[in-house]
């Protein structure tokens, strides 16, 4: 099992690179070009050997390895999650929550290792994490973090599935999409039993579709939790 | 090929293409001021695509029926179920009453996107022929029905995502992602509810390889090899933790198959 490197890191440069990014769009856009044009483009020529060397920031390079990459770190954030809060419970926790969030970590390891098996030399490295704002001896302050993660894990997929240009890779998103619901609902019953919040309002609108949401407003949300600078200025946007 | 001819290629399969760019740069905007990740607009939007019949090819039409089918399923299951006195105790309602919303709301949606090529409804038999005789009297059955139809809902539209790639059906892609996600929200609480009440001691949120019943809902389910990668004892984990934390699809076969029974006409 892999312990996070609590080294320090810079966190200033994705927001650089955010900005770098919706300036590129807006110009395009400006330019009378467009961003699903800059993006057909961009997906013809992969970088895949212009990662950065550099451990404290990783760069998750272009089209659907791009967007693997994407995956595995918001994989490898929910594993060191849970891996926390299984190694220390917070007080109070009750057998069959144990055994829930033993599985849920469990399956969050399996699609870490899985994607990063699958990226092969392409992954990119190991994110430190800063859960600092978390606190794991509260069940409110765990759970409510848990909720946060699925419920964008789900919205991170949902919205990353038309930037896959291979139906084997959106097939296997979606194989873990789901789960990511699945664990999303039991995390939302646990915090509020038997009420309607497994598929809440807040999450599920009025159509009944779930949040489909791009990379960059993905990783901006988790921003907070990552010491690692992403570099997400390469992948697909449409 | 160059910038232009995609663009106009854009244009021809979407006319809304400048609209949804506008769209795009307002999201950046959102981006740019630092706001929460949450129920964006995006849904609406494509919403708004769907009424449009954006869908242009025909296979993707076949699929969004096959969708209305199923959809229409769940529906008059949970609204008969939601009718049925004695049957869902109190304490249970509200999870049943938003799920059933959820099953009215993607009727809706499918038939607004389909326009006058939607199906019209079939007419149900919710006993499915009768191997679920007494489903609107017996809670137990109710709920080994209602999490069989989730799953079974969850394995047919991950089956169709991968026929939803070309560009004039990718919105539509998205939305099906977006229904298919929620089936799995409620795929879960059905499933803890089993074990809650006692009806499958032991049941969880997720599927354990191919455990479940009716079988045919759960066939495959077990696999473990992912995007040819054999996944057997990866990170020293289970074959039951492994296949759990991947959702297989079913084919539209395997699917129709198993809703065949609750079709009368």
């Amino acid at each position: 099992m892999e312990t996070p490197n609590l080294g320090s890191s810079p966190t200033m440069r994705l927001n650089d690179e955010s900005v770098k990014s919706v300036d590129r769009r807006n110009f395009l856009r400006r330019a009378g070009l467009t961003t699903v044009a800059g993006a057909v483009f961009l997906a013809g020529c992969d970088k895949d050997d212009d990662m950065d060397p550099s451990p404290s920031s990783v760069d998750l390079g272009s089209g659907d390895t791009g967007i693997l990459n994407y995956a595995y770190a918001l994989e490898q954030l929910e594993a060191a999650f849970y891996t926390q809060v299984v190694a220390t419970p917070y007080s109070g926790i009750t057998d069959a929550e144990k055994t829930l969030l033993t599985d849920i970590r469990d399956h969050e390891i399996v699609h870490r290792d899985f994607l990063k098996a699958a990226l092969g030399g392409s992954a990119i490295g190991s994110l430190e994490v800063n859960f600092s704002s978390i606190d794991f001896t509260s069940r409110a302050s765990v759970l409510g973090a848990a909720k946060l993660f699925e419920d964008t894990g789900v919205a991170a997929y949902n919205g990353a599935g038309n930037l896959l240009t291979n139906g084997t890779n959106l097939l296997v998103a979606g194989k873990i999409v789901s789960v990511e619901a699945r664990h999303a609902a039991a995390i939302r019953d646990l915090l509020s039993p038997n009420s309607a919040s497994f598929a809440g309002d807040d999450i599920v609108n009025s159509n009944g579709l779930d949040n489909a949401t791009k990379p960059a407003d993905i990783l901006a949300a988790v921003k907070p939790y990552v010491k690692t600078t992403i570099t997400a200025s390469n992948l697909p946007t449409a | 090929m160059n910038f232009f001819n995609i663009i106009s290629e854009l244009e021809k399969v979407d006319t809304d293409v400048h609209e949804r760019l506008e769209h795009i740069s307002r999201r950046s905007m959102f981006n740019t001021l630092g706001k929460k990740v949450s129920a964006l607009t995006i849904p609406a939007v494509l919403a708004a695509s769907l009424q449009k019949a954006y869908a242009a090819t025909p296979g993707a039409i076949d699929i969004l029926n096959f969708a209305l089918t199923l959809e229409y399923l769940e529906d008059d299951f949970y609204k008969a179920g939601l009718a049925a006195t004695n049957l869902i105790p109190g304490t249970d309602r509200l999870i049943f009453q938003q799920i059933s919303k959820h099953e009215s709301a993607h009727v809706a949606l499918l038939k607004s996107a389909l326009g006058t090529k939607a199906i019209a409804k079939p007419t149900f038999d919710v006993t499915g022929n009768g191997a679920f005789a007494d489903v609107l009297t017996n809670y137990k059955t109710f709920a080994i029905v209602s999490h069989a139809l989730e799953d079974t809902g969850v394995r047919a539209y991950k089956g169709q995502a991968g026929n939803l790639m070309t560009a004039e059906d990718k919105p539509l892609l998205q939305t099906a992602l977006q229904i298919h996600s929620v089936e799995a929200r409620h795929a879960s609480m059905v499933r803890r509810l089993l074990n809650a009440k006692g009806f499958v001691p032991g049941a969880k949120g997720w599927i354990t390889l191919n455990q479940g019943t009716p079988a045919a809902v759960y066939a495959g389910d077990d696999n473990l090899t992912q995007a040819g990668v054999n996944l057997t004892g990866l990170a020293g984990k289970s074959n039951e933790a492994i296949s759990e934390a991947f959702d297989e699809p079913l084919t539209k076969d395997q699917v129709l198959a198993i809703a065949t029974p609750f079709i009368k006409s």
